[in-house]
């Protein structure tokens, strides 16, 4: 295995790719494709947390579950710990599974209900090879512990517990086999507001103690700034920015980041704010277009923008934005406060 | 005349394991062209209120006080006179438009039937009052739209479906129950914006039940924040944000990650969890999870204190609350 204790990263993403193919419409007709990935890269540093934004089909979970090995994919490299996880079969997947895991958005449809606590949460130990009863029951003990459940609650079922212990028996799972990296895929936007900030909480400190490398996908950008030290904007399977957390959500350079962060509404904020508002929904995920994926929706789009594709490029140190037009945005946003 | 009255309205479920008490003790009005916000979390009864309003509750339950549209008590009212008043007098928007819409009937289909019942309006004429309304509430050429399933539209468009089939009737009173929790943020800002401009127009009256302070307080006049089933805090929604007091109130808050917070701030939050609605206090029903609960507040019902005309809160220790920021409360 490739000696990974120096500088490499957890995850290394390049150029992913996944194409999904649609039924046929008639006998004689091509397939058409959903271009659900096309060509993310980014990497995370050990013990980082790297948030994915973005909304209903940009191919966030798309991402997950092509990070996670869960389905095959159609180019690129995803490369974890060094090691290469794409194009391999599932045997050779399953000892390498312990350093990787996920949790799931929907803490009711995640866990088994048959199975109790103890069960749930010792089952990815079996990507380690035999252990004695011993050591697996140290080490469920352990887990339940670090997440905040009782030892009594070990021979309880799912239907037991509330959304947010749910949440946690799910994270409990996760952790048991001391992963390196963790993919969670909204996994609090089922909870209620004060429980979310339990598991946040939870998430963070677990990071703290045990120096574990998140990829938190989420919807809820507030949750996103508080949890995440880079993140990445996705729209239509591509990252059209990226950068650490403070500078681009203080001063973004992509026009759909501006209008994301304006749409989160703010308690205590006047009624009606000024904003730049967007209308329609993430359409054009079947076809393969010239130019910027955002130009359907972009309220600042030109000419040039249909035309030719805007890179990736960078705005300021570690942050970069796929836009024509990114020192313009910057220009607009307000001056940060304080 | 006031619109909708609402008195000491208690909801009691009858449950496998005994009486659920969902609801209790609560007041509330509202006058034409006013938006009220009921904000709370899972089982605080901010459903079962909606539910109560619109009468319909499941059967295993009793329901006390009075309901008073126009000052006559739906409560009195016989269920043939509630269909009556139902998607007429009052309408509703769920959170879950795909769950609340018949999969098996086109969209045309189910915004014709209220104005067929209702209005008894012939097929013709509630057709072509159907692409109107579907028109209005923003769906993109009506006339292809009107024949497809709700299957073929996407989440923001179906709760578009679900506005166009609460206004068909041009209702009094709009109950939106979380209609923008399953979308994305720039899809629950359109619908937000779509919901308020057409209260505005046709001057309704407007309650907004969320969980998200943000939404409440972008949208509301008034608000109501519930707690196991009861109203903890009510006023102004300007005056409440200006100055959040109840104990339950500022945890909410504080708890809620809020842009601009960064990273090294750290998340407030309310120990416990919600209580069982089984076997209630009989004091108030946060003393449990409170940081400034006393034994006092365990046994007596916790009175309303009015700050000022606009703002009410329920708390026995409202004088240690008040001028106490989240932070101190919750560390």
């Amino acid at each position: 295995m490739t000696d990974y204790s120096v500088e490499e990263p957890v995850l290394i993403v390049e150029d992913l790719v996944r194409h999904y193919r649609l039924p046929k419409e008639s006998l004689f007709a091509e397939h058409r494709y959903v271009y659900a990935l096309n060509g993310v890269s980014f990497e995370i540093k050990k013990g980082k947390s790297f948030g994915v934004v973005g909304e209903s089909g940009c191919g966030k979970s798309t991402l997950a579950r092509n990070v996670m090995a869960l389905e095959d994919t159609d180019g690129g490299s995803v490369r974890i710990l060094g090691e290469e996880v794409v194009g391999l079969s599932f045997e050779q997947l399953r000892p390498l599974r312990q350093h990787f895991q996920m949790v799931f958005q929907d803490p009711y449809g995640s866990l088994d209900p048959h199975l109790n606590v103890d069960r749930i949460v010792a089952e990815p130990l079996a990507a380690l090879g035999p252990l004695t009863s011993a050591e697996r029951d140290e080490r469920v003990r352990e887990v339940l512990e670090s997440v905040g459940l009782k030892s009594g609650d070990i021979s309880k079922y799912p239907h037991e517990f509330s959304g947010g212990q749910r949440q946690r028996i799910a994270i409990a799972r996760a952790l048991i086999t001391h992963p390196e990296l963790i993919v969670a895929d909204e996994p609090v936007s089922a909870l209620d507001v004060s429980v979310q900030a339990q598991v946040l909480n939870l998430l963070k400190d677990l990071q703290e103690s045990f120096g574990v490398t998140y990829m938190f996908i989420s919807h809820d950008l507030a949750v996103v700034e508080y949890l995440c030290d880079e993140v990445a904007v996705m729209y239509l399977g591509e990252i059209v920015e990226k950068g650490r957390t403070e500078d681009l959500f203080a001063n973004p350079a992509h026009p759909y980041t501006r209008i994301l962060l304006d749409a989160v509404p703010q308690p205590g904020a006047a009624k009606k704010r000024d904003r730049i508002k967007l209308a329609g929904n993430v359409t054009g995920q079947t076809e393969i277009r010239a130019g910027c994926a955002f130009q359907d929706r972009c309220p600042m789009v030109k000419n040039v923008c249909r035309s030719e594709k805007p890179p990736l490029v960078a705005v300021e140190e570690e942050h970069l934005a796929a836009c024509h037009f990114s020192a313009d945005v910057r220009a607009k946003n307000k001056p940060a406060a304080g | 005349m006031t619109l909708l009255d609402v008195q000491d309205l208690t909801i009691t479920l009858a449950t496998a394991e005994g009486p659920a008490r969902a609801v209790r003790d609560l007041s509330f009005s509202l006058e034409r062209g006013e938006t009220l916000g009921i904000v709370g979390e899972s089982g605080c009864g901010k459903s079962m209120t909606a539910l109560a309003l619109m009468s319909l509750l499941p059967e295993r339950s009793n329901t006390e006080g009075k309901i008073l549209l126009e000052s006559e008590d739906l409560l009195r009212f016989s269920e043939k006179d509630l269909c009556n008043i139902r998607g007429n007098r009052m309408a509703m928007i769920f959170q879950e438009p795909m769950t609340s819409l018949n999969p098996v009937h086109t969209i045309g289909h189910q915004v014709m039937e209220p104005l067929r019942l209702h209005k008894g309006l012939d097929k013709d004429a509630a057709h072509a009052e159907a692409l109107r309304l579907l028109d209005r509430v923003g769906i993109p050429n009506p006339k292809a739209r009107i024949r497809n399933y709700p299957h073929q539209l996407s989440g923001g468009q179906r709760q578009r479906v679900m506005i166009a089939l609460a206004l068909s009737c041009g209702p009094d009173i709009l109950i939106a129950d979380e209609p923008t929790t399953a979308l994305d943020v720039t899809i629950q800002d359109q619908i937000l914006e779509l919901i308020q401009n057409l209260v505005s127009e046709d001057g309704m009256a407007l309650i907004l039940i969320s969980h998200d302070l943000g939404v409440i307080s972008e949208n509301t006049d008034k608000v109501l924040v519930m707690y196991g089933g009861s109203a903890v805090e009510t006023g102004r929604t300007d005056k409440i944000f200006g100055e959040l007091t109840h104990p339950y109130t500022l945890g909410l808050f504080a708890a809620m990650p809020k842009l601009g917070m960064g990273r090294n701030a750290r998340l407030a939050t309310i120990p416990g969890v919600v209580p069982d609605l089984m076997n209630l206090p009989a004091g108030c029903t946060f003393f449990d999870r409170c940081p400034l609960a006393s034994d006092h507040c365990r046994d007596a019902s916790p009175p309303v204190h009015v700050l000022n005309p606009d703002h009410a809160v329920a708390c026995h220790n409202i004088d240690d609350a008040r001028g106490k920021k989240s932070e101190e409360l919750y560390l």
